[in-house]
C-alpha cells in the first residue's frame, strides 16, 4: 500500500505535470526547429510570437463568455483559438513581409536575423504588454479537472490522491493531434515533402522548382498554428503573463538544441527531457520518501535537489552537457 | 547547317560582380546527342556549363534552346522550358528516401508521376529495392544514380551533368556512362562536363576541350582522342 | 558628410538633448540620465569588444552586469561578523567540496578510460558530492540568514572602498564568461546565443535566492559611496557658503554636485576603456581578432587559433559588462536582484550598439548616450502622445484609461523600431566601422 502511494504521488506530482509541461514544451520546439531548418535561424522571437497569439485567443474567449457562448465541459478557449491562430498568421506574415524578406534577399548572415528577430521580439513583447497589460490574466473556464485528488482517494482508497487536470488532458490531446497532423503533413503531402526538401538541400530544392516564397509562407502558417495553440495551453494550465511566455525562451531552445536543431521529432523528445529533468529536480521528494523509507530514515528535509526558482539552471545544464558531449543533439539536426 | 539544339554561344562572365572566367566561350549538342566538355583544371569546365545553366550572369553571349532565347531566364525557369541540371556535389536530399527524391524532382509537374518513376526504375533497377531508404545512407554510385534519376523526373529534353563520376569507382564509372548513353537514345540531349576525359570523349557525340575560359579544341569525341595536341597536352600522351 | 565633421556634430546633438533636459526638466534628471548614459556607453563598449570586434553574439548581459552589481557589494559592504561566526567557515568549506566535486570529475573523466565504469563513477562521484555539499551547506546558510534578517541576514562584504568592487565585478563576469565560453565558442552562434541567455538567468536566479549571498528579494541597500553624501554636503558650512554666493539653493545643488562628481568619475572610467579598446583595436592583436571575424576559415589555416581568440576576447567584454555592472550597483547605492530583466540589460545595450555602430567603439558610447536618453524619455513622450490622442475620449471611457495606462510600454515598443529601422537602411549605425 505504501509503494502504491508513492508511486501515486510521484505520478500526482512528477509524472502528470511533466507530461503536460512536456508536450508544451514540444510544441513551441516544434515551432524553432521548423524556423530554424527553413529560414535557417534561430527565432527569440518566438516566445513573444506564442504570447501574442495566446493574447488574441484570451481577448476571443473573453469576448464570447461576455456573450455568453462556451464550449462546455471545455474550455471557452479551445474555441477562440482558431481565431488567435488566424491572427498569428497575419501577424507573421506580415512581420516576414515587412522584416524579414528584405534580409532574405539579400542572403544576410544567419547572425543578422537573429538580431533582426530581437527587434521584432521586442516590438511583440511592447504590443502584447500595450494591450493586455503586463499582469496574470486568468481566462481557463469549463470543467476544471477530469479526477479529482479527492474523488481518485474514494475511488482507490489510497491516502494519496492523483489529481489530473483538464487542462493536462487538454494538452496531451492537442498536442497528439497537432503533432500527428504536422507529421503527416510533412511525409505525406508534396508541400510538406517541398519543405523538407527545401531544409534538406536548399540549392537543388530551387532546382527542383520549389518556390521558395510558398515554403516560407507555409512555414510561418504552420509556426503560428503551433506557437498559438502552445501559448494557449501553457496559459490554460498555468496562467497567462507576458514576462512568463518571454522567459520561456530558454527551456524551448534547449529543448530544440537537446533534440537536435531543425529535427521535428528532435524537438519533442527535446521538450520531455527539459521538462521531466526540470519537475524532477524541483519537486520535494520528501512526500514520496515518506512511504518507501522506514519510519527512522524518514527525510527531515524537503529531498528537494534545487528550489523551482532553479527551473532554468536545468534547461542550462542539460544544454551544456548536450553541448559538451553531442552539440547536434540528441537525434541529428540540421534537417527537417 | 541547322541551328543546334541547345547552344551557348559566344559566351563571357563569370560570377557576380568578379573577373571574367569565361572568355568569348561556345558549347552547343544537337538532339538526343552527347557533348562533353573537358579540360584541365580551373580550365571554366563547370562555369561553362553553369552558363548555360543561368547560374552566372553572361555579359555577352546568348544561350538558345530549340531556337529560343533564353539568356534571361532564371534557373528555376529554365528547368520549366525543359533543362536539367546535376550539380556535382550536393546533388540529393539526403534525409529524404529515394522515392521522395525522385517526387521532389517531378514538383512542378501536376501529372501523374507514376509512369516516369517507373522509368527511373527501369534505368537503375538498384533505386529500386532501395526507394524507401534515406539517400543519404547510400553508396556514391548509387547517390549519383539518385542524382540522376530525381533529374530525369521533369522529363527534360536536356540533361546537364557536371562531373557525374566524381569520386565513384571505374566500374561505376562504366555502369553510369552505360546509363548515360541510354538515355540519349531515349531522345534527352545531353552535356556532360568530365574531369575523366579519355573515358568520356568515347562516348561523346562532340566534345569541347576548354583551355582557360575558352574554346580550346573542338570536335567529335573520336576526333579529339585522336587529336595528337590534345592528347599530348590532356589525355597524357 | 565628412565623418570628422559628422561624428562630433552627433555627440553635440545628444549632449545638446541631455543639456535641453536640464532646462526644460532639471538639473537633476539631466545629470541622472548622463550618469545611466555613461555607465550604459561602457556595457555597449564591452558587447562592442565582442560583437564588433569578434563578431560573438552575447545575450546574457544581464547576467555579466549582475554579477558585476555582486562584486560592489561583496567588496563595498561591511562585513557582518555574527554571520560569519554563525555559519561563514561552514559555508565556505561546503562550496569548496562543492569545487572539489567538480574538479574531481573532471580530472576523472580524464583520466579513466572511456566507458560505463567511467561515466558511472563519474556520476556516483557528482551525486555523492552534491548530498554532501547539501549536507554541509544547507546549515550553513540556514545559520547564516537567522542572523537579523531584517537587517542582514547575509555574509556582508569586506569593508574595503567600493572602488575596489569595480574591477572585481568584473573579475566575477570574467570568470562566468570562461564558463560560458568554454563550453559554447566554437560551435554554431546560435548556441552561444542561447548559452549566454541561460547563464544570465541563472545568475539572476542565484542572486534573487542565494539570501546569505545577496539578500535575494530583500536587496542589499546603503552601499557605502566613493562621493560625499548629500546631506554631508548640506551640513558642511563652506559649501552652503559657496552654494549660496553663487546664487544656488544648497539642497538642490548638493544633489547636482553629488551627481557631477559620479559622472566625472564614470567619464574616466570610460574614457580609459576608450582608450584601452581602441589600442587594443588598432594593434596587431585587433587586427587579427577583425581578420578571424572577417573569415574564420582564412584565418585558422594561418594558425590562428580561433576558438582562443574567441574565448579570450568573450571574457574580456563580459568583464567590462562587469566593471558597468559594479558602477551602476554603486550609483544606485543598492543591490537589487529582483530588477534585473533582459529587455533592459541585454537587449536594450544590443539597441545601443547596433545604432550606434557594431565594430566602433565611439559608435556605442554614442549609443549608449543616445538610446538610454531615449529610453527615458520615450515613456514621458508615450504618455504626452496618449493625452493627446485621448483628449477627445470621455473621461469615463475605458480605452482612454487603458491608453493612458499603456502608454509605459511605449518603449519596447519604440526600441524595436528604432533597431529594426536602423538594421534596414543604416545596418552600419551612426559611426559606421572604418
Amino acid at each position: 500500500m505504501d509503494f502504491l502511494n508513492a508511486i501515486v504521488a510521484f505520478a500526482n506530482f512528477v509524472l502528470v505535470p511533466a507530461t503536460s509541461y512536456g508536450a508544451q514544451l514540444a510544441l513551441g520546439a516544434l515551432g524553432v526547429t521548423l524556423i530554424y531548418g527553413i529560414l535557417r535561424f534561430s527565432n527569440f522571437a518566438h516566445g513573444d510570437t506564442m504570447a501574442f497569439g495566446a493574447m488574441v485567443t484570451i481577448l476571443v474567449t473573453w469576448w464570447f463568455q461576455s456573450m455568453g457562448i462556451n464550449f462546455g465541459v471545455l474550455p471557452t478557449a479551445l474555441l477562440a483559438l482558431p481565431f488567435g491562430i488566424i491572427a498569428t498568421i497575419g501577424l507573421l506574415l506580415f512581420t516576414d513581409r515587412v522584416v524579414y524578406r528584405f534580409y532574405r534577399r539579400q542572403k544576410a548572415a544567419p547572425v543578422i536575423y537573429v538580431i533582426v528577430s530581437l527587434g521584432v521580439m521586442f516590438i511583440m513583447n511592447g504590443v502584447v504588454r500595450f494591450i493586455i497589460g503586463p499582469n496574470d490574466q486568468k481566462f481557463a473556464d469549463g470543467v476544471r479537472f477530469i479526477i479529482s485528488a479527492r474523488d481518485f482517494k474514494t475511488m482507490t482508497g489510497l491516502s494519496e490522491g492523483l489529481a489530473i487536470k483538464a487542462s493536462t488532458g487538454i494538452t496531451i490531446v492537442t498536442a497528439i493531434i497537432v503533432v500527428a497532423a504536422l507529421f503527416w503533413f510533412l511525409n505525406r503531402t508534396r508541400t510538406g515533402k517541398s519543405m523538407r526538401a527545401f531544409s534538406d538541400n536548399e540549392d537543388l530544392a530551387l532546382l527542383s522548382g520549389i518556390n521558395p516564397e510558398r515554403v516560407v509562407m507555409i512555414t510561418w502558417i504552420i509556426v503560428a498554428a503551433l506557437t498559438t495553440i502552445a501559448g494557449v495551453l501553457y496559459g490554460l494550465d498555468k496562467s497567462f503573463k507576458p514576462f512568463t511566455y518571454f522567459q520561456l525562451l530558454l527551456p524551448i531552445f534547449a529543448a530544440a538544441i537537446v533534440g537536435g536543431l531543425g529535427n521535428p521529432l528532435g524537438a519533442i523528445a527535446g521538450g520531455f527531457v527539459i521538462a521531466f529533468s526540470e519537475v524532477t529536480v524541483t519537486y520535494a521528494f520528501k512526500k514520496v520518501l515518506k512511504y518507501l523509507l522506514p519510519e527512522n530514515l524518514e527525510p527531515t528535509g524537503l529531498v528537494q535537489l534545487l528550489s523551482t526558482d532553479y527551473k532554468f539552471a536545468v534547461s542550462f545544464a542539460i544544454l551544456i552537457i548536450v553541448l559538451l558531449f553531442r552539440p547536434t543533439g540528441l537525434f541529428k539536426g540540421k534537417t527537417i | 547547317m541547322a541551328e543546334p539544339f541547345l547552344i551557348g554561344e559566344n559566351m563571357t562572365g563569370g560570377y557576380g560582380t568578379g573577373a571574367d572566367i569565361l572568355h568569348d566561350c561556345t558549347v552547343s549538342v544537337d538532339k538526343g546527342q552527347i557533348a562533353v566538355i573537358v579540360g584541365p583544371n580551373g580550365a571554366g569546365k563547370s562555369t561553362a556549363m553553369k552558363a548555360v545553366f543561368g547560374m552566372l550572369n553572361l555579359r555577352k553571349g546568348a544561350v538558345r534552346i530549340n531556337g529560343e532565347d533564353i539568356t534571361g531566364l532564371s534557373p528555376q525557369d529554365r528547368v520549366a522550358k525543359g533543362m536539367a541540371f546535376v550539380p556535382q556535389t550536393s546533388n540529393i536530399f539526403t534525409s529524404m528516401t529515394v522515392e521522395e527524391n525522385l517526387e521532389m524532382g517531378a514538383f512542378l509537374r501536376r501529372d501523374d508521376i507514376q509512369a516516369t518513376i517507373e522509368q527511373v526504375y527501369e534505368l537503375f533497377p538498384i533505386l529500386r529495392d532501395k526507394r524507401s531508404q534515406a539517400a543519404g545512407e547510400l553508396s556514391g554510385g548509387q547517390r549519383q544514380q539518385v542524382a540522376v534519376g530525381r533529374a530525369l523526373m521533369t522529363q527534360p529534353q536536356v540533361l546537364m551533368l557536371d562531373e557525374p563520376t566524381a569520386g565513384v569507382s571505374p566500374i561505376v564509372m562504366d555502369e553510369l556512362f552505360d546509363r548515360i548513353i541510354e538515355v540519349a537514345r531515349s531522345g534527352v540531349t545531353i552535356l556532360m562536363v568530365e574531369q575523366n576525359a579519355r573515358q568520356a570523349l568515347a562516348i561523346a557525340d562532340k566534345g569541347y576541350v576548354l583551355v582557360q575560359g575558352r574554346n580550346g579544341f573542338t570536335g567529335t569525341g573520336q576526333d579529339l582522342l585522336a587529336n595528337p595536341d590534345v592528347r599530348k597536352s590532356f589525355l597524357g600522351g | 558628410m565628412n565623418p570628422a565633421i559628422k561624428n562630433p556634430l552627433l555627440f553635440a546633438l545628444v549632449f545638446s538633448l541631455i543639456i535641453m533636459t536640464g532646462f526644460l526638466n532639471s538639473w537633476n534628471v539631466a545629470l541622472g540620465i548622463l550618469n545611466m548614459g555613461l555607465i550604459s556607453a561602457v556595457m555597449a563598449l564591452g558587447v562592442n569588444l565582442q560583437w564588433g570586434y569578434a563578431g560573438l553574439f552575447n545575450v546574457g548581459i544581464m547576467g555579466f552586469v549582475a554579477l558585476g552589481g555582486l562584486g560592489a557589494i561583496l567588496i563595498g559592504m561591511p562585513p557582518v561578523g555574527e554571520a560569519w561566526a554563525a555559519g561563514g567557515t561552514r559555508l565556505l568549506f561546503s562550496l569548496a567540496v562543492a569545487a572539489g566535486t567538480i574538479v574531481g570529475a573532471v580530472v576523472l573523466w580524464g583520466r579513466m578510460a572511456a566507458g560505463r565504469a567511467r561515466t558511472l563513477s563519474m556520476l556516483a562521484l557528482l551525486i555523492g558530492g552534491f548530498f554532501v555539499f547539501r549536507a554541509l551547506f544547507d546549515p550553513a546558510v540556514a545559520a547564516i540568514e537567522a542572523v537579523n534578517p531584517a537587517g542582514t541576514g547575509y555574509l556582508g562584504g569586506l569593508g574595503l572602498p567600493v572602488l575596489i568592487g569595480w574591477p572585481v565585478g568584473g573579475l566575477l563576469a570574467a570568470g562566468a564568461a570562461w564558463i560560458v565560453g568554454k563550453t559554447a565558442l566554437g560551435l554554431r552562434s546560435d548556441y552561444l546565443a542561447i548559452a549566454t541567455l541561460g547563464i544570465a538567468e541563472i545568475i539572476v536566479a542565484v542572486l534573487k535566492n542565494e539570501d546569505w549571498l545577496s539578500r535575494g528579494v530583500k536587496n542589499v541597500v546603503g552601499v557605502p559611496r566613493p562621493v560625499p553624501y548629500e546631506i554631508d554636503l548640506q551640513n558642511s558650512a563652506s559649501f552652503v557658503a559657496r552654494m549660496e554666493g553663487w546664487g544656488l539653493n544648497p539642497v538642490t545643488a548638493s544633489s547636482v554636485t553629488v551627481k557631477l562628481m559620479y559622472g566625472l568619475l564614470f567619464a574616466a572610467v570610460l574614457l580609459l576603456m576608450i582608450w584601452l579598446t581602441q589600442k587594443a583595436l588598432n594593434s596587431p592583436w585587433g587586427r587579427m581578432m577583425r581578420a578571424i571575424r572577417d573569415n574564420e576559415v582564412a584565418a585558422e589555416a594561418m594558425g590562428k587559433d580561433v576558438t582562443r581568440r574567441h574565448l579570450q576576447i568573450f571574457i574580456l567584454g563580459s568583464a567590462v559588462c562587469g566593471i558597468a555592472g559594479a558602477m551602476m550597483t554603486t550609483l544606485d547605492g543598492q543591490l537589487t536582484p529582483g530588477s534585473y530583466q533582459p529587455l533592459r540589460f541585454t537587449f536594450l545595450i544590443w539597441v545601443m550598439v547596433i545604432v550606434g555602430g557594431s565594430g566602433n567603439n565611439w559608435g556605442s558610447v554614442l549609443g549608449g548616450l543616445l538610446i538610454w536618453f531615449l529610453w527615458v524619455q520615450v515613456e514621458p513622450m508615450g504618455l504626452w502622445m496618449m493625452d493627446l490622442i485621448t483628449s477627445g475620449m470621455g473621461d469615463d471611457s475605458g480605452l482612454k484609461k487603458h491608453l493612458l495606462e499603456s502608454a509605459a510600454h511605449m518603449r519596447l515598443l519604440t526600441m524595436g523600431v528604432i533597431l529594426l529601422l536602423v538594421l534596414r537602411f543604416s545596418p552600419r549605425g551612426l559611426i559606421p566601422e572604418r
